[in-house]
């Protein structure tokens, strides 16, 4: 476990979690956008400007919506579904996109590198570079590249370079290891558009800052709708952005149930899993420490899931806390159980949910069923499931459904 | 002052500049380590960095991360490359210390403090931490202190006046001036202002400055010893035992003898 003994102090804990584990190179980077994101947050022209992209450009609020047609079918909790999906570019991932793009350009930055697994994050951080004229070069696993392929086509429409990063697993943890190379070598007029709740400290506040509209608008939106709390929210985890923001307006109210849904891939006991909670140890990776995937000598181990966007070894710092203090309780569901769920939506509710917001959904089913009627629980429906639409086609047998 | 210091003030004494290689432990399988080691010593290497692969080493180029792939499908880990060291101290001269560079999570792994013992026990004199910045050093300052273990310090082309300030008063052994922005691999040459950050960082230091990231060739040697104490090579020297091309490793070497600094 990682001791303070310095008299430096450490930035950026969630508890033991987080901190700034980066080359030298980058620190002062990281201090300049610590300093730039405090400023930003305090004036209320950044907030107005933001306020006006996430309404008129990405379609925000996005809609909380009561899924009656699934609740009926599960027979137990009311089931309510927050439309992520329904935002440009059809997932939560543009909230953090357009945030960080502004936050370049008040630091004077046009010049923009991102990762992407699923592609999502891609495709939003191309969009806001489209949006405001910045240059864009998105890292990308070449085995997401292959199971991506729409998304890609669609970030160099948008006029992004697409890097197709061949090494180890080509998956989501490759293209953060190529980004932060990029990152380190362009550092003085490039920002890093980071797409998850994960990295050296600011990052995780800021992705969690720019994401948690999604909770407040649900806390205020189920307020109207049903006069009180959910018992519960489910969110689907990654390395967890659309999960911390859904929960942090949530944390304080101890009787709202948060349930975070990691990958359990071909089954956690199988070894072949993207489950850093269930599965992983604490150390460090991509200048935070959290739980990760690992072997016994601290080599990171690859992650392994049918959804591209939750294929990460690690968990972001926050999440790794309230794990560890137990205000949320991190759960897993397979690749199979994730496409029963996106079927399950699907057929009840005619909506395609991403192979990701799927995990949520089977696990929001299965917890719903064991209560009662007159509870509420809120599902955050992170993105939709046209990118998937040819990776289920193939998992279903490839013809007719 | 620990070795590691001393040696390199006793080069520069002799009126040489000191030069640090880099190799990485297990390409060409652990059994080459002894070898390399023995024949860098004998060539009049001041200190010898030895690299620890690792999965994720975002703070490598191209070279070095091939060598590292090829090292990991060796199966080689940071337990066996300290027990590997251990078997062969006796051959190592006290006068030319071994430094150890690995990422943070692998040391994390071991556990620090039997990591700092496996240090003692295979007479390593320094540890590098590229994922580590001051920052975070607190996690292994002082019991690498109490060990009489050098803990060296990266400072980049991006560290302020302060922060250098703040980085070379905890640097021990030597401070590691990183010459580019960017990661480690073989590069034409190196930005105007480079100059004038190496004086200014080398005026501050308490401890010698050695330069390293992007210098390949035996002029790169010459021209960065100019305004330092001297460098550090890597991806040519990983290249070279590679190819097997140990001529231009002498070459390299010899670059770094018999040379003055410019200030004096």
């Amino acid at each position: 476990m990682v001791q303070t003994r310095s008299s430096v102090k450490q930035k950026g804990r969630y508890g033991k979690f987080g901190g700034q584990y980066v080359p030298e190179t980058l620190m002062t980077a990281l201090i300049e956008l610590e300093a730039a994101y405090e400023e930003a947050s305090q004036d209320p022209q950044f907030a107005e400007q933001l306020e006006y992209y996430l309404q008129d450009f990405v379609g925000r609020e996005t809609p909380l919506y009561f899924a009656e047609r699934l609740t009926e079918k599960i027979g137990g909790a009311k089931i309510y579904l927050k439309r992520e999906d329904l935002n440009h570019t059809g997932a939560h991932k543009i909230n953090n996109s357009i945030g960080q793009a502004l936050l370049a350009i008040r630091m004077g930055k046009r010049k923009i590198v991102a990762e992407t697994g699923a592609g999502q994050h891609g495709v939003a951080t191309a969009t806001a570079c489209a949006l405001f004229g910045l240059d864009c070069i998105i890292f990308m696993g070449k085995e997401d590249v292959r199971r991506q392929e729409l998304n890609v086509f669609r970030m160099e429409l948008l006029g992004a370079k697409v890097v197709s990063v061949e090494k180890g697993s080509g998956t989501l943890k490759d293209a953060v290891n190529d980004a932060l190379r990029y990152w380190v070598t362009h550092v003085e007029d490039t920002h890093y558009i980071l797409g998850s709740a994960l990295g050296p400290h600011p990052f995780p506040r800021i992705v969690r800052d720019f994401q948690r509209v999604i909770g407040v608008e649900t806390r205020r939106q189920i307020l109207e709708k049903e006069g009180r709390l959910p018992d519960g929210v489910v969110a689907c985890i990654g390395g967890g952005s659309n999960a911390i923001g859904m929960f942090h307006p949530f944390v304080e109210d101890e009787k709202v149930a948060l349930y975070g849904v990691e990958a359990a891939g071909n089954g956690i006991e199988t070894g072949l899993h993207a489950a850093a909670i269930a599965g992983g140890k604490e150390g460090v990776l991509h200048g935070a420490y959290m739980y990760i995937l690992q072997d016994d000598d601290g080599f990171i181990q690859e992650a392994h899931s049918i959804s591209a966007g939750l294929d990460y070894p690690a968990v972001g710092p926050e999440h790794c806390y309230l794990h560890e203090i137990g205000r949320a309780i991190y759960t897993s569901v397979t690749d199979a159980e994730a496409l029963a769920g996106l079927r399950l939506l699907t057929e009840t509710e005619g909506i395609i949910p991403a192979l990701e917001s799927a995990h949520a959904i089977q696990y929001a089913a299965e917890l719903a069923k064991q209560m009662r009627a007159d509870e509420v629980i809120v599902v955050c429906l992170s993105g939709r499931g046209d990118k998937d639409v040819q990776t289920v086609r193939d998992a279903l047998g490839g013809g007719a459904v | 002052m620990n070795q590691v210091e001393k040696s390199i003030r006793s080069c520069i004494e002799r009126g040489d500049k000191a030069f640090v290689p880099y190799i990485m432990a297990g390409d060409g399988g652990l059994d080459t380590l002894r070898d390399k080691v023995l024949f860098l010593q004998e060539k009049g290497a001041t200190a010898i960095e030895i690299g620890i692969p690792f999965s994720d080493p975002v703070a490598d180029g191209e070279t070095i991360q091939q060598a590292g792939e090829r090292a990991l499908a060796e199966g080689v880990t940071l337990r066996s490359v300290l027990g590997k060291l251990q078997s062969f101290k006796e051959e190592v001269k006290p006068e030319m210390p071994l430094l150890i560079m690995s990422y943070l999570n692998p040391i994390l792994a071991y556990g620090v403090d039997g990591f700092v013992q496996s240090l003692r026990d295979s007479g390593i004199s320094g540890l590098i931490i590229p994922d580590l910045p001051l920052e975070e050093s607190g996690l292994l300052q002082e019991t690498l202190a109490a060990n009489h273990i050098a803990f060296i310090q990266l400072v980049s082309l991006t560290s302020d006046q302060q922060r250098m300030a703040a980085i070379t008063g905890q640097s021990s052994g030597f401070i590691y001036a990183v010459t580019v922005n960017g990661i480690t691999g073989v590069r034409q040459g190196f930005d105007k202002a480079l100059a004038l950050h190496l004086t200014r960082l080398k005026s501050i230091s308490p401890v010698p400055v050695l330069a390293g990231f992007g210098i390949s060739t035996p002029a790169h040697v010459e021209e960065l010893s100019t305004y330092t104490d001297g460098v550090i090579v890597g991806s040519a020297i990983v290249e070279a035992f590679h190819t097997g091309d140990t001529h231009k490793i002498s070459r390299l070497i010899e670059a770094s003898k018999g040379k003055e600094t410019a200030d004096h």
